[in-house]
C-alpha cells in the first residue's frame, strides 16, 4: 500500500486513469495543475476526435516515417546461437529515435490548446532534435533545457537543435544532467505557464504526461506485434528494450502486456558499479531505488535515507535519470516485466556488436537493450523468438564512441565479428 | 498553538533550515521572531526544489550539502518552540523528504515528531489538495495546520477546494512563477486573495517576490500577513553568521515600517 495516496480510489472515475497500482498521481505545485488540467481535458478530447488521429496518422506515415520496419538479425542470431533475434527500428524514423512519435502527439495537442511557446528538457538531445523538428513543423517558439554535462557529451544534437531553430539553454544545477534539465523546465513552466506548453519528453511528470506518453508510443508494439504475426505466425519469447525514464520500453511492452507468455525486459543503466552514484539502476536489488516523489510523479527513486536524490551515471545520457516512470514501477512490483541492467562497457561492445553483425549502429541508450539481449540468446532455443526494441541510432554518440572505443583492432574481416 | 497574525499584516518569515547552518538558522528565527515576524517558515532543504528561484535553490544545495535532515529540522522547530512559546512555527517542505521520514507508516511519524516538537502547520510545495487524502488524516490526528499554496492560475473549483482542505492560513501565491524578490507586485495577487475570500475564513497571506516595505503596505490593504523568503535568504548568503541575526532583525523592523528602515 502506497504511503503517499489512497490509490486507486478515485481514479476508476477519470476519463484517463492517473495511477499505476500505488504509482503515478500528480505531485507539482498549485500553479501548474490549471494547465495539467487543461492538457488532460484536450487530451481526452482530441482522444474523441478523429481530425485529431487522422493528423497524426498522416505526420506519423508521411513525416516521421512509420511504420518502421521490424528486421531479422540472422548474423548476430546466428553467432549467437539461440534465440532468433528480430529489430523493431525505430532508429529509422525521421530525426533518429522513437522519442519524435510523442513529440508530433504533443505537437499537435499544443496547438489545439493555442499554446505557441513550446519548451521542453533533453538528455542524450533526441526529445530535444525532435521537439526542435515539431516545433520548426509547426512555426512554434521553442526553447531546451539540456544539463551542460550533456551539452558536452552530445555536443552535434545541441548544433542540431539550433540548426532546427531552437534555443538551447544550458542547465548548471546539480550535475548538470537530464533531472536538472527537467527541473529547470519546470520552472519554466511555473513561469509561463498561460502561454506555454511543456513538451515532456518521457513516461515521467504528473498525470497525465505518464499515460499520454505512453498511448504517443504505444504505435511501436501495435506495429511490431502484427509484422512479427505476418512474420513468424508467432508472438516472441520475450522483448527487450532500455529504460531511462521507460518511454521506448512502454511503448514496445504495451500491446504485448496481455500476451502473458511474452517476457518483458526492461534494461536499465548498470554503469560502473551498484554503489551511490554509479548507475542509474532504479529496480537494483541491493543498492537501487525505493518508492518516492519526484518532479511529479510517485516512483521508484534514487535517493537516500533523508529523501534527497543521489547523483547517478550512465555512459548514456538518456538513461541516467534517479527515478523511472510509474508504469513502470507497477509492472515491476507486479512482476509483469522484469528489470535488469547493464554495465557502461557491455552496452559499448554490443555497440561494436551491432555495427558489425548487422551495419547498424545503435544509440547508446539503445545498445544496453542489444547487450542484454546478446547475453540471454544464447540460453535460449533457436525456436525462441527475440524483439529487441532498436529505440534510436548512435550517430550522436561518435564524440563518446570516439574517446571510449579503440578501433585500432578493426580487421576489415567480418566472418566472425562476435 | 494556533497560528495567530497580531498586527496587519502579519509577517510569515521564510528561512532554509541548516543555511549556513542549523544554529545560525536557530539564532536568525529568534531574531526574525523578536523583530516582529508572526511566524517562522522552517525551509527544509531538498536536493531538487522545482517551485525555487536561484536563491532560495543555492541555499538548498548548501544546507543538503552540510548534510541537513528533516530531523534536524524538526529538532531545530523543537528547540524555537520552547525559547518562543507564542510565536507560529510552520514547516515549508517538499513533499519526499517528509515520505521518506514516514516510510511505510503513511505520515504518523512525521505528523506525530512534528507535533510533539511544537510545530503549528506544514506546507508542502508539491502536494496538492485531491492526494492529500493520508496526510490530511494524519495532520489532523495530530491537530497540525495542512497550509496550502493558492494560485493566480487555480480556477475557482480549486480554490474552494483548497479552501476546505487548509488549516492555520491560506498561502496566496502573488504572481505565477517561481520564488525570488521582484522589485514590483502584480495585480494578480489582489484578485487571487479576493476569489479565495468567497471560500474560506482563514487568514491569507501572500507570497513570493515580496522584498520591501512599499510590498508590505500594499499587501495590508487587501490580505493578513505577508511571507518574506527569499529576500531574507539573500540577506544571510551575503552576510557571516555573526552578523545575520541582527540583519534579519532590522530588515524585518523595516518591512513593518518604512521609515525606520530609511533612518
Amino acid at each position: 500500500m502506497s504511503t503517499v495516496a489512497e490509490a486507486p480510489a478515485g481514479s476508476e472515475k477519470q476519463a484517463i486513469p492517473g495511477r499505476f497500482g500505488a504509482y503515478g498521481g500528480r505531485y507539482v505545485p498549485e500553479t501548474l495543475m490549471a494547465a495539467l488540467e487543461e492538457l488532460e481535458e484536450a487530451y481526452a478530447a482530441a482522444q474523441l476526435d478523429p481530425g485529431f488521429h487522422a493528423e497524426l496518422d498522416e505526420l506519423l506515415a508521411h513525416y516521421a516515417g512509420r511504420p518502421t520496419p521490424l528486421f531479422y538479425a540472422k548474423r548476430m542470431s546466428e553467432q549467437l546461437g539461440g534465440a532468433r533475434i528480430y529489430l523493431k527500428r525505430e532508429d529509422l524514423l525521421h530525426t533518429g529515435a522513437h522519442k519524435i512519435n510523442n513529440c508530433i502527439g504533443q505537437g499537435l495537442l499544443a496547438r489545439r490548446m493555442g499554446k505557441r511557446r513550446i519548451i521542453a528538457e533533453t538528455g542524450a538531445g533526441q526529445h530535444g532534435v525532435a521537439t526542435a523538428t515539431v516545433c520548426a513543423l509547426f512555426g512554434m517558439d521553442c526553447v531546451i533545457y539540456m544539463g551542460e554535462e550533456d551539452m558536452r557529451r552530445q555536443e552535434l544534437n545541441v548544433y542540431r537543435m539550433r540548426l532546427l531553430g531552437a534555443e538551447v539553454r544550458g542547465v548548471s544545477s546539480g550535475q548538470k544532467t537530464l533531472k536538472d534539465a527537467i527541473n529547470e523546465a519546470m520552472r519554466d513552466w511555473v513561469t509561463n505557464v498561460r502561454t506555454t506548453h511543456y513538451l515532456l519528453g518521457s513516461v515521467l511528470g504528473a498525470h497525465p504526461y505518464p499515460t499520454m506518453v505512453r498511448d504517443f508510443h504505444r504505435c511501436i508494439s501495435k506495429e511490431a506485434r502484427r509484422q512479427m504475426l505476418e512474420r513468424e505466425g508467432r508472438l516472441p519469447s520475450a522483448v527487450v528494450a532500455c529504460v531511462g525514464g521507460g518511454s521506448n520500453a512502454i511503448g514496445a511492452f504495451y500491446e504485448f502486456l496481455p500476451d502473458e507468455n511474452v517476457r518483458l525486459i526492461g534494461v536499465e543503466a548498470g554503469g560502473r558499479g551498484s554503489g551511490p552514484g554509479e548507475h542509474a539502476a532504479r529496480f537494483l536489488a541491493a543498492g537501487g531505488g525505493s518508492p518516492g516523489v519526484l518532479q511529479g510523479t510517485y516512483s521508484y527513486v534514487l535517493q537516500d535515507e533523508g529523501g534527497q536524490i543521489v547523483p547517478t551515471h550512465s555512459v548514456s545520457a538518456g538513461l541516467d535519470y534517479p527515478s523511472i516512470g510509474p508504469e513502470h514501477a507497477a509492472l515491476h512490483d507486479a512482476g509483469r516485466a522484469e528489470y535488469v541492467s547493464c554495465p557502461d562497457a557491455d552496452a559499448l561492445r554490443a555497440t561494436v556488436a551491432l555495427s558489425r553483425t548487422e551495419g547498424i549502429i545503435p544509440a547508446l541508450e539503445t545498445a544496453h537493450a542489444v547487450a542484454e539481449a546478446m547475453r540471454i540468446a544464447p540460453g535460449m532455443s533457436t525456436d525462441d523468438i527475440l524483439l529487441i526494441n532498436l529505440s534510436g541510432r548512435g550517430d550522436k554518440d561518435l564524440g563518446i564512441l570516439t574517446r571510449e572505443l579503440k578501433l585500432e583492432g578493426a580487421s576489415g574481416k567480418h566472418a566472425d565479428t562476435l | 498553538m494556533p497560528i495567530r497574525f497580531k498586527e496587519k499584516p502579519g509577517i510569515v518569515a521564510y528561512l532554509t533550515a541548516g543555511d549556513p547552518d542549523l544554529s545560525a538558522t536557530y539564532a536568525i528565527a529568534l531574531a526574525a521572531i523578536d523583530a516582529g515576524a508572526d511566524v517562522v517558515e522552517l525551509g527544509v532543504p531538498f536536493s531538487d526544489p522545482v517551485a525555487d528561484g536561484p536563491v532560495i535553490q543555492r541555499a538548498s544545495e548548501r544546507a543538503v550539502g552540510r548534510g541537513t535532515r528533516l530531523a534536524d529540522v524538526l529538532q531545530l522547530a523543537g528547540r524555537l518552540r520552547e525559547a518562543r512559546p507564542e510565536a507560529g512555527l510552520v514547516l515549508f517542505s517538499y513533499l519526499n523528504p517528509v515520505l521518506q521520514f514516514s516510510r511505510g507508516k503513511g505520515f504518523d511519524r512525521f505528523c506525530g515528531t512534528a507535533a510533539k516538537a511544537g510545530v503549528d502547520g506544514v506546507l508542502l510545495t508539491d502536494m496538492i489538495a485531491e492526494e492529500a487524502g493520508p496526510y490530511l488524516r494524519s495532520m489532523r490526528a495530530h491537530a497540525l495546520a495542512p497550509v496550502f499554496l493558492a494560485a493566480p492560475t487555480s480556477p475557482d473549483a480549486r480554490l474552494q477546494k483548497i479552501g476546505e482542505v487548509s488549516g492555520g492560513f491560506v498561502y496566496a501565491i502573488s504572481r505565477v512563477g517561481i520564488t525570488g524578490a521582484q522589485p514590483s507586485m502584480t495585480g494578480d495577487a489582489e484578485q487571487l486573495v479576493s476569489r479565495l475570500r468567497r471560500y474560506t475564513d482563514l487568514p491569507i497571506a501572500v507570497g513570493f517576490g515580496i522584498s520591501r516595505a512599499e510590498h508590505v503596505l500594499e499587501i495590508g490593504r487587501f490580505a493578513d500577513a505577508a511571507v518574506v523568503g527569499s529576500a531574507l535568504v539573500s540577506i544571510i548568503e551575503a552576510s557571516s553568521r555573526e552578523i545575520a541575526p541582527a540583519a534579519i532583525g532590522r530588515f524585518i523592523e523595516g518591512l513593518r515600517s518604512p521609515a525606520l528602515a530609511r533612518s
